[in-house]
């Protein structure tokens, strides 16, 4: 079966973003007083063939051994099957 | 002695490592692609700085997969010294033989300068020929220097002396001012500052031999011929 997958990768709460810093400096001086905290993370899209009782655990393995650096990173994932293949 | 300089697609401090090794310090040396299985002739193995595989997604992490990490890992489980540098040391904390992770430098630029440090350590196999508490100058050139570990795992680095080097200042965002750090055995060193350009007071600097002379000092004590 062919999935469609999405991985979120954030930073962990209380591990300090400079790029989110900079980017919230940035919001403020274009005005948006309102703005009290950004956080960057990544966002990968993946297409794979894999079977219904193993595509979960193959996504969590990814993402343990590669995709996030657990000592620093959190991740979330979204698995759907694919519409159009 | 003889030397393994690891070479990754992207490292770009090989030949500066090289030169240290042969030229300065008159060991044995050789380039050892990312794809090798072996290391088993080698007495040291140094990873590079550079950017590996691009830094793609983290510093370091795709580099943690390469066919010759195996071998690496094997170097540092029979106890060899095994010295990363910059990205090397990047590339040693993402394939876990250090603890702890890079983050971006607190101040978002690519710090490229000379940087003085204090030799935190001096009983170790990598800084034996420095005083304790000396002060080397040394460069950094890094993006992604600051670093970071649990609190857990900083008071067990510094309780069993795991922190070599230290910067003077808050160079980075690292935490405790940390430059370098050793593994629980004592063979693996990791540091961002640059000890292989920093061999020859003609590039501004010989501050950084005494490390390398170290670990060839350590090794012949252990490898001495007794007739």
């Amino acid at each position: 079966m062919t999935y469609d997958i999405q991985v979120f990768v954030t930073l962990k709460e209380g591990v300090l973003d400079p790029q989110g810093n900079a980017v919230q400096t940035s919001l403020t001086r274009l005005g948006y007083d309102g703005v009290q905290n950004v956080r960057i993370g990544k966002k990968m899209d993946i297409r794979m063939e894999s079977e219904p009782e193993k595509v979960e655990s193959d996504v969590r393995e990814m993402c343990e051994k590669l995709l996030a650096n657990p000592v620093i990173e959190d991740y979330e994932y979204t698995i759907e099957e694919a519409l159009s293949v | 002695m003889k030397f393994a300089v690891i070479v990754f697609p992207g490292s770009n401090c090989d030949k500066d490592m090289y030169y240290a090794v042969k030229n300065e310090l008159g060991e044995e040396a050789e380039y050892v692609f990312h794809d090798e299985t072996s290391l088993d002739r080698f007495d040291a193995v140094l990873l590079p700085g550079g950017f590996s595989y691009g830094d793609y997604l983290r510093s370091g992490a795709i580099a943690q997969f390469s066919p010759v990490m195996e071998a690496v890992k094997k170097a540092a489980a029979a106890g060899k010294p095994v010295l990363g540098v910059c990205n090397g040391f990047q590339v040693l904390l993402e394939a876990g033989l250090l603890p702890g992770a890079m983050r971006r430098n607190k101040g978002l630029k690519f710090i490229c300068k000379p940087v003085t440090l204090r030799t935190e350590e001096n009983a170790t196999m990598f800084t034996s020929e420095y005083k304790q508490g000396e002060m080397i100058t040394v460069p950094v050139a890094h993006g992604d220097g600051n670093y970071y570990c649990s609190d857990e795992d900083y008071r067990i680095l510094k309780e069993n002396g795991r922190i070599v080097f230290t910067y003077t200042d808050d160079l980075n965002g690292s935490k405790a001012n940390i430059a370098g750090i050793l593994n629980e055995s004592g063979n693996v060193l990791g540091m961002m500052p640059h000890p292989e350009r920093a061999v020859d007071t003609l590039l501004g600097s010989a501050d950084g031999l005494p490390l390398f002379r170290s670990i060839v000092a350590n090794w012949r004590e252990t490898h001495a011929v007794h007739r």
